[in-house]
């Protein structure tokens, strides 16, 4: 693997995690509880859209066969996709998806905070105009917890069981592959042991405060890194990809 | 079943520049402080309208009763000796 | 009997007081004297404008997950997103008549309170976000653009504020358009299928015609409405037309032609007997969207719950 290579692969993973967090983001439009809250989420939605832009367009350029953003999103099948397994579960309930969003936005917080650091110009940049958007999202999920968790019995017992079921694909945001630790020397990618510590002491804080228990350690899922997902991909992809996928020629 | 909230109402300002004036947007719904805020600026800042958010409660704003009208506006249309153009300034001089 | 009469005098210097406003052009204010049936027509209006907006999320809304590029998604999420803000903007300045969001929710479900009509038609292929952008927002506006100058202050400063961001929809409606009718033929045929079934039911987004329309009478009085549903629908039908012909659509009216004495266009007959059937519950969604809505609502009542319990406890 070169560093081109492995770049490209770093860029997609990160790409995809956005991508697909935004498709499934967006199908709360017009099914959120409150009108407000209908715009917080496509708000989302679209930071991360823009986000998954600007990283796949950067990997295009990485390939170097002319790929735009449009390509690698509309044209790739399921086994080349290396998004988080987290990110592509179905929506659940709103409590479900709060907990995904705290999750994964503690995450990424952590993740582009030393992303800012990384010797990749293009990245630096895409981490300093996306942490912003990220410090918001973490903030929004974060005060839904609390709500939930120390709400009523039902938000409480909601709340709990979303954290507790998405518990076993959050071992997958630490894992590393033969890319990380090539781009790792070259000090262009975060180093993932910092960043777990820090998400881990920053949950459980939350959960805490939201009287909510931290999950036991169980089995991790895992697979993404190798371009393995659940099944809930694949339709994620037919559904996005159809009117790229049905009319080959056509330009929209 | 309880009857259905869909939350208290607040009053959205907004500031569309550092120093100036606060400006009323609007209103939005939301149970606390800070749900108010995030739900003005998700409201009220899509495209990037403000720099500063206030957010009241709508019931903790006390408006003026139009029939008091006459006794609470009209005295001051009859006070032009406020206004700088009620001086007459000398040929020549500039204004400061 | 004296106390009857004082009453009477100081609700006829109500009524003069709020009359003369009107006339003089003075937006009416929401602790303004206002005669009960300009509360209510206002209520009726505002509530219904409101329902239509965030029910015209749902057929936009079933596209977000196929939109065919990254930048198509993010536009059609951005506009189906404005639309629930309008929705918002709406409910809150309904709001200051004295009626509560909760209980115009309950007017929409019970089926007192109506939404637009359009809505009641399915978004049955990617033509129809251009359509619907295009046709169903560009008829939405020419009546946005006169409501601005509405009589009630709260409305028409609501109006002012979404005209302003809604300006984008339509055209981003005939840019799908614009550039389906360059592409394949597969994607021409598309374009003109979604413009077969969404004009007629755009032009009766403007309501019966002037000779027939209940309402209007009160409304033109007081400066609610600014235009007559002709002359809106009049002013759209003008103004689409060229476009279509420029991207080399055709308008699905064998009777439209120009007439130059008019300097307007002669249009065919609308059928309103769909109308009044669609409005009657029976359009091809009326169901669709109305359980959706109940759907979502009732899902989200523990949400709700748990924001005010929480409240509560932390003293806020």
């Amino acid at each position: 693997m070169t560093e081109q290579q492995a770049l490209y692969k770093y860029c997609l993973r990160l790409g995809d995690n956005a991508l697909i967090q935004s498709y499934r983001l967006s199908e709360w439009c017009s099914n959120a509880p409150i009108l407000e809250e209908d715009l917080a989420l496509t708000n989302f939605a679209l930071d991360m859209t823009g986000r998954a832009q600007a990283l796949l367009s950067y990997a295009g350029k990485l390939d170097g066969n002319n790929k735009t953003d449009d390509d690698l999103a509309y044209k790739r099948g399921e086994r080349d996709f290396y998004n988080l397994l987290i990110t592509e579960q179905p929506n659940g309930g709103f409590a479900h998806t709060i907990a995904r969003l705290l999750y994964t936005s503690t995450f990424e917080y952590f993740f582009y905070t030393e992303l800012l650091h990384s010797a990749d110009a293009t990245l630096a940049a895409i981490a300093a105009k996306t942490i912003k958007e990220i410090k918001y999202h973490k903030a929004h999920a974060t005060d839904w917890v609390l709500r939930l968790g120390d709400g009523t019995e039902e938000s409480h017992y909601r709340m709990q069981q979303g954290i507790d079921s998405l518990w076993m694909f959050t071992g997958e945001m630490f894992e590393t592959g033969e890319a990380d630790a090539l781009l790792r020397d070259k000090n262009i990618a975060v180093d993932l042991g910092a960043v777990k510590s820090k998400w881990q002491a920053s949950i459980a804080a939350v959960l805490a405060e939201a009287t909510l228990a931290l999950p036991k350690d169980e089995y991790m899922q895992t697979g993404s890194l190798q371009g393995v997902h659940t099944e809930y991909l694949g339709h994620i992809l037919t559904e996005m990809q159809y009117l790229q996928r049905a009319y080959p020629e056509a330009i929209w | 079943m309880a009857t259905d909230t869909q939350l208290a109402s607040w009053e959205v300002f907004m500031q569309g520049k550092p120093g100036a004036n606060y400006i009323h947007a609007g209103s939005v719904h939301a149970s606390d402080k800070k749900m108010a805020l995030q739900n003005a600026r998700d409201t009220y800042t899509r495209r990037g309208e403000g720099t500063s958010i206030w957010v009241v409660p709508t019931d903790a704003i006390v408006a003026s009763n139009p029939d008091d009208n006459d006794m609470l506006f009209d005295p001051a249309n009859d006070k032009a000796y406020r206004m700088p153009t009620f001086y007459t300034m000398p040929e020549g001089a500039k204004a400061i | 009997m004296e106390l009857v009469e004082k009453v009477g005098t100081i609700q006829e210097e109500h009524l003069k007081s709020f009359e003369e406003k009107i006339e003089r052009g003075d937006a009416i204010e929401p602790r303004d004297h206002m005669p009960e049936s300009y509360r209510k027509h206002l209520m009726r209006q505002m509530s219904q404008h409101a329902h239509s907006e965030v029910i015209g999320m749902q057929p936009e809304g079933n596209w977000i997950t196929r939109a065919p590029s990254l930048r198509a998604k993010q536009i059609l999420l951005a506009k189906i997103q404005d639309e629930g803000g309008h929705g918002l903007y709406l409910y809150s300045a309904a709001e200051t008549l004295g009626i509560t969001r909760t209980e115009m929710i309950e007017q929409l479900h019970s089926g007192k309170a109506k939404y637009s009509n359009i809505f009641n038609y399915p978004a049955l292929t990617w033509a129809d976000i251009g359509a619907i952008g295009w046709l169903v927002d560009g008829a939405a506006i020419v009546n946005q653009v006169s409501l601005q100058r509405t009589s009630y202050g709260p409305y028409s400063r609501a109006m002012v504020r979404i005209c302003k961001e809604e300006s984008f929809h339509q055209r981003q409606g005939y840019e799908i358009m614009a550039n389906m009718m360059k592409g394949t033929k597969d994607q021409q045929a598309m374009a003109q299928d979604a413009m077969n079934r969404w004009w007629w039911p755009s032009l009766m987004m403007f309501g019966p015609h002037d000779s027939e329309s209940p309402h209007t009478g009160d409304a033109f009085k007081w400066k609610i409405k600014r235009a007559s549903n002709d002359e809106l629908r009049q002013k759209f039908i003008d103004k689409t037309v060229q476009q279509a012909e420029v991207i080399g659509l055709t308008i699905p009216d064998a009777d439209l032609k120009w007439n130059e004495a008019k300097n307007c266009y002669d249009h065919g007959a609308i059928n309103w007997e769909e109308f009044h059937r669609v409005i009657a519950g029976n359009g091809p969604c009326n169901k669709q969207r109305m359980a959706h809505h109940k759907k979502v609502h009732a899902e989200g009542a523990w949400v709700r719950e748990a924001a005010e319990a929480y409240r509560l406890k932390k003293g806020q």
